[in-house]
């Protein structure tokens, strides 16, 4: 299993400046309290819609079809909306990335299992996201368990032609708090917009 | 009540660079249309899908439109909360009002209780269309919520007209 702070941490270090990343629920609290700080061209999605980030991110690639576009989605986050996959593929967006750091519980409210968890289908075993992800079009996925070849790899992932799905097997960490707000939304949106030099003023 | 041709001069004339939709069975019929307008269509899944899609692509500097049934509005408020009223981009709309045209017909369906009283406690700027002759005034209202940088909705009429 990976821990969802080192998973981060990863992924920043892999991260080019052009590029857009995305988080919401248990992945914003890690990526804002990162001693790396923010970036003017991260998206902390929250407050959110849970299960949007992907739709967010999708609309945002299309739009910025120059720029990568990284989505840190939670497994109870994907689960809301396993639709966005298939619409991801539809729109051929290939610069957007969908990661799905997966713990198999609803951290932030105290660590219930999701649906899709081993924990919550006895016999079944845990829904295979990456499996989702192939039955949807996703051509380029990978599924991740151990740290030390997330480490060597995420590079490597996160630029390849996408779209790209990524799935992490996440250590649950109960009793963490959820994210907050690092402020106003409205005025996050513009200043991200500026970042993004797609402001109108 | 209005021609795919109709709807895609409206939106072409606003600027509109992608329609964001899942169709019903009147304003799936102007898909070819906007199209073949040279507008991106975007096909989500589900209607709560469109919301986002649609802020995702003003964030990046497009500008986009969500066009859905009335039904799919019920279904997708937690998004609409979110993009249209804590991130407040201003996202405009296409709604379309199911039955409303049938009432004598075929009364009893009750999108007509429920649509405008949710579409008003979303303290959303609303323009009734109900008569083939109001085509101005969606594009007359888009540039009124262009302007005052606010989301905007044109209700448009079903049925049998």
């Amino acid at each position: 299993m990976i821990q969802l702070d080192a998973a981060l941490s990863d992924l920043r270090r892999a991260r080019r400046d052009d590029d857009v990343v995305i988080t919401t629920m248990a992945a914003a609290r890690s990526w804002m309290a990162h001693e790396g700080g923010m970036h003017p061209r991260d998206f902390v999605f929250v407050p959110s819609c849970m299960g949007h980030a992907t739709s967010i991110g999708l609309g945002i690639a299309l739009a910025q079809p120059q720029r990568r576009v990284i989505v840190c989605n939670g497994d109870g986050s994907m689960l809301m909306n396993l639709g966005s996959l298939v619409t991801i593929t539809a729109a051929k967006a290939e610069n957007l990335v969908v990661i799905v750091l997966d713990n198999g519980v609803y951290e932030v409210t105290g660590a219930q299992p999701t649906a899709g968890s081993a924990a919550a289908r006895s016999g079944l075993g845990a829904v295979d996201f990456a499996g989702i992800a192939r039955a949807s079009g996703f051509e380029s996925v990978h599924d991740f368990s151990n740290p030390d070849e997330w480490t060597r790899s995420v590079e490597r992932v996160t630029r390849a032609k996408g779209p790209v799905f990524v799935h992490l097997d996440i250590e649950a960490v109960p009793g963490r708090p959820g994210p907050r707000s690092p402020g106003p939304a409205a005025e996050r949106a513009q200043a991200f917009m500026r970042a993004l030099g797609s402001a109108s003023t | 009540m209005f021609s795919g041709d109709q709807i895609a001069s409206v939106l072409t004339g606003s600027g509109i660079s992608h329609v964001v939709t899942i169709p019903d069975s009147t304003i799936g019929r102007w898909e070819s249309a906007i199209e073949d307008s040279g507008i991106s269509l975007v096909r989500v899944c589900r209607e709560g899908e469109a919301w986002t899609v649609a802020g995702g692509l003003h964030l990046g500097g497009a500008r986009p439109l969500v066009m859905i049934q009335c039904t799919g509005l019920f279904e997708s408020g937690d998004a609409l909360r979110n993009v249209l009223h804590e991130w407040r981009l201003p996202i405009y709309s296409f709604i379309g009002y199911r039955s409303y045209l049938n009432q004598d017909t075929l009364p009893g369906d009750t999108t007509l209780v429920f649509t405008e009283p949710i579409l008003s406690a979303w303290q959303l700027d609303v323009r009734l269309i109900t008569e083939p002759t109001q085509l101005e005034t969606i594009g007359e209202h888009m540039r009124a919520c262009r302007v005052a940088s606010r989301a905007g909705v044109a209700l448009i009429a079903e049925g049998k007209a």
